[in-house]
This record gives structure tokens, sequence and C-alpha cells, in this order.
């Protein structure tokens, strides 16, 4: 079934962007393909350059004030495997002054 | 360095460049410095630690900015601020391999021009501690693996706990302006160091510095040093001075040894502070900007009457300097990138507040004016003439 693993790996999912990074993005709601969660995050830093390093830091830890859910759960690891039907959500948490 | 002619001077203006925990501002001077227009703000909401105009090219703005989601990155504007763009990639230190700790920069703090004969080349230093270069005038980053990966150089970082309260930093990288090859830099905490190799190799530059007294630190150990800000004078690159946790020093060199030349300041004032200013043309002449450093450290002017203080002999003596600065209730912090001098002929000096006034001074400091309120906390104010 080969065709159906590119499938998979190859359609875009739909991926909600915080409004601080907008700027990267244009958009509140933005596509991305990977089959885990750190082959969608590359993908979506070709498309938007730049906008993976502001979320992920050079250990490939997810930032400490970023939250990213897969289907509602909060997912920690960027091995986090994924299928086109898999809504990410990228959110920023609450920080202040 | 030679004067500037009078012809010049008068074609001259200054743009004052102003980093802030919430955005960026430029103020551009007329011909006499009298007034100013407000440029700004840039990148709003962003914490913006520095922002420095390259004086070989005098368009090439670079900003050290994050905010307080998002990770560190710099930013590039090739018409003095018009438009920005994003460095394609940001100062990162290595990453290490699986089931190691790595270290991430939390921000980018200092941005220094390389040397007039590298036109392309800039360098960075991190919180945490790390040194990075440029060499194709800020697109892309490199880490030096000589401090940021060095066992030695790690050690004399320390931790995040013994480092400033918004993380340990690496600052006043110092090009030579005669030789590309020969830098310095300092660590807050690590102490400071020199290279005549491009940074191949460092060696260590603590001698006749003081450390925290009752707590049996060693002096002979980097860690326990704390170096504010280091600045080298223009007009003789083997001059070098030094605000210090530990008092104000300069540094003649062949010599390698730094002399407490804070300890001729006010008894009832001290020789506590961050920012260190020098002369662009004389190397005797260097302000600095006291604070109060006795019992909790409370790191405000002493006594809430702010003042600057001139040397005019090298450190023998200090002049106080505050006609026209608030003379009483004024409890400001100086941070060591917020104060600055420009190059004209009667040198201009600047400093931003922890409250967000930018001050400003047309004579080398005899008079002072505010030429903005209100602004978020400033963490750097840099100056470039431009014609």
């Amino acid at each position: 079934m080969l065709w159906k693993q590119s499938s998979l790996i190859s359609a875009p999912m739909k991926v909600l962007i915080p409004s601080a990074l907008h700027s990267y993005s244009d958009s509140g709601e933005v596509e991305a393909s990977g089959a885990t969660l750190a082959a969608a995050l590359t993908d979506l830093d070709r498309t938007y350059p730049g906008i993976r390093f502001r979320m992920i830091d050079e250990q490939d830890k997810i930032r400490r004030h970023i939250r990213i859910f897969v289907n509602g759960t909060q997912v920690n690891e960027l091995s986090q495997p994924l299928a086109t039907s898999d809504e990410i959500i990228i959110v920023q948490a609450l920080s202040g002054g | 360095m030679a004067h500037h002619s009078n012809e010049t001077q008068k074609t001259k203006r200054v743009v004052v460049l102003v980093a802030t925990r919430k955005g960026a501002w430029l103020f551009h001077s007329n011909a006499t410095r009298t007034t100013w227009r407000t440029d700004g703000p840039h990148f709003l909401g962003h914490i913006i630690n520095h922002v420095m105009l390259d004086p070989r090219d005098g368009r090439t703005l670079l900003a050290a900015a994050k905010t307080g989601h998002l990770g560190p990155t710099i930013f590039r504007s090739t018409d003095l601020g018009r438009t920005w763009k994003e460095s394609a990639q940001p100062p990162a230190f290595a990453k290490v391999p699986e089931g190691e700790q790595g270290r991430a920069v939390d921000h980018t703090f200092w941005l220094t021009p390389g040397h007039a004969s590298e036109p392309d080349v800039w360098y960075a230093g991190t919180s945490p501690q790390g040194l990075f270069r440029t060499a194709d005038d800020g697109v892309t980053w490199q880490p030096f693996s000589t401090i940021n990966d060095d066992p030695q150089y790690r050690k004399w970082m320390g931790t995040v706990q013994d480092g400033t309260p918004d993380g340990p930093k690496l600052h006043s990288i110092i090009v030579d302006p005669r030789d590309p090859a020969h830098l310095y830099f300092a660590m807050s905490g690590g102490g400071v160091h020199e290279s005549s190799d491009s940074g191949r190799t460092w060696t260590l530059r603590i001698k006749g510095m003081d450390v925290v007294e009752g707590f049996g630190l060693n002096r002979d150990d980097a860690t326990c040093h704390d170096p504010h800000c280091i600045r080298i004078c223009p007009s003789n690159p083997d001059r070098l001075y030094q605000q210090n946790h530990c008092g104000i020093y300069r540094l003649d060199r062949p010599s390698d040894t730094w002399v407490r030349i804070g300890k001729n300041m006010p008894a009832d004032i001290g020789d506590i502070g961050f920012p260190m200013v020098v002369h662009p043309h004389d190397a005797d002449t260097a302000w600095v900007f006291p604070m109060d450093g006795t019992s909790v450290w409370p790191r405000t002017s002493p006594g809430g009457k702010p003042a600057v203080y001139a040397t005019r002999d090298a450190g023998l003596s200090w002049q106080r300097l505050d006609a026209g600065l608030p003379t009483e209730q004024a409890w400001w912090t100086v941070k060591r990138q917020a104060m600055t001098a420009d190059a004209m002929d009667s040198v201009g000096l600047y400093f931003g507040t922890t409250s967000g006034e930018l001050w400003m001074s047309s004579d080398e400091g005899r008079q002072w004016s505010c030429i903005a309120r209100h602004l978020p906390e400033i963490y750097a104010v840099e100056t470039v003439e431009l014609n």
C-alpha cells in the first residue's frame, strides 16, 4: 500500500497559528504536511521561513511559552506521528507584562 | 582619530537608536541637536535588547529581538529602518547528541559591527553566554565553538542561577580598530577575554579586578568576576575602561593588569554601575552613571539624585555632572548598553532609563535635557552620525 502511505505524508493538515506568528503566516489558519510533528513544522518553515525557530529551539525542544496540541491533546515531542486528518493547534501560553 | 571639519559637522545629523522592552525607536536630530523627530515604534511588543547601525555603510541596521512568547531572532534593515527582514539563521548553539543537555539561546544581547576591512562581518553575544559571528551582514550566524562548547569556558559561565536576573550574558565584544584579529569580550559572569587570532584561542584578562568581598571568592577564578561593560578608546586602542560589579577600572596595554580608578570616586557615591562611555577623541575622558550598590543593591541613582560622573584625567579624579537632571526622587537605573556618546566635535552624551526617559547633553555632560519620556524600559542606546 505504498501509494496510500505516500498520500498520507503529502496530504496537508490544518494548522492553527497564534497571533504572535501571523507576521509569518499572514493568517490564523494554514496547511502543512508531514508524517510527524517535526516534519510538519519543517514543512511549515519551508512555506513561512523563520517561523519554526520562534517556536522550537536549537535542541528541538518546544519553547517555554509555546504549546502544541494535536486533535486537542498537548504534544511535547516532535516525534509525534501525524495523520492527514489531524488538526494542529499552536498556542502562545500566557506570558505576563 | 581625526576630528571632523566644521563644514562636515554642519551637515551631520545624529540618529539615536533606542532599544526597549517593548520595541525600538529612532530619534533623528536637527543639525544643532536641539530638536528630535521620533521614528517608531518598530517591532512594537518585541523585546529589543540592542539596535546597531553599521558604521561601514551608514544604512544597515541590525536589531536583536524576541517576544515574551517567541524565540530569539535578528531583524535586518538595509534602508535605515524603513523595511526589515529577518535573519535566515539567527544565533543558535550547536545541537547536542540525543540524551545530552544542550543550551538554547534565550536572547541575543549584544551586537558589534566587525572591522572596517571586513564589511560583512558582525559579532553577537547572547544569553546564556555565547559568541557568534556572521560573514554575510547578519543573514546567517555561526557559533564560536572555541567559547560556546569549550569545557573550561562552560565552567566559567556557571549556570543560569549565577547570572544576571534575566539571564547570564556575553557582552562588550570589541574589535581592535587596528587589527581585525584582535578581539575582546566579557561575560556576566565569567570575566574578560582576549584573542589575537580572530577567536581561535583566547586569554583570560581578569588580573587586578576585585571580587565581592566576604564570601571567600577566588579572584583568580573567572566565574567570580562580573564585568558590566567594557569600552575601547577609539583615539587610543591600547586603553580600555571597564565598569564592573566591583568598581571602575582602566587597562593600558601592553599591561595585563586592570587598575581600579573607581577608588577615586566620592566615597558617598561609590563606583558601582552598569554603563561605561569613552570619549571619541580623548582617551583620558570617560563617563559613568553610578548606582547604589549598598545593602541589598537597589541599583538606583544614589539617594534618588541621578548624576553622570566624568573623568578628564584617565580616572585620577571625577566630576559630578547633573545640571538639568532631577534633583530629588528620581530612582533611575541606566543599564549597561543604555548610555553612549556621539562623535560630534562637541561630543553629545545620551542615556536611557529603566523608567523610559531618554536624556542627552550636547556639551559633554555639562547640561542635560530630556528628549523623550514615557517610553518602555530602555535597554540600549546607540548613536550614529549621518550626512
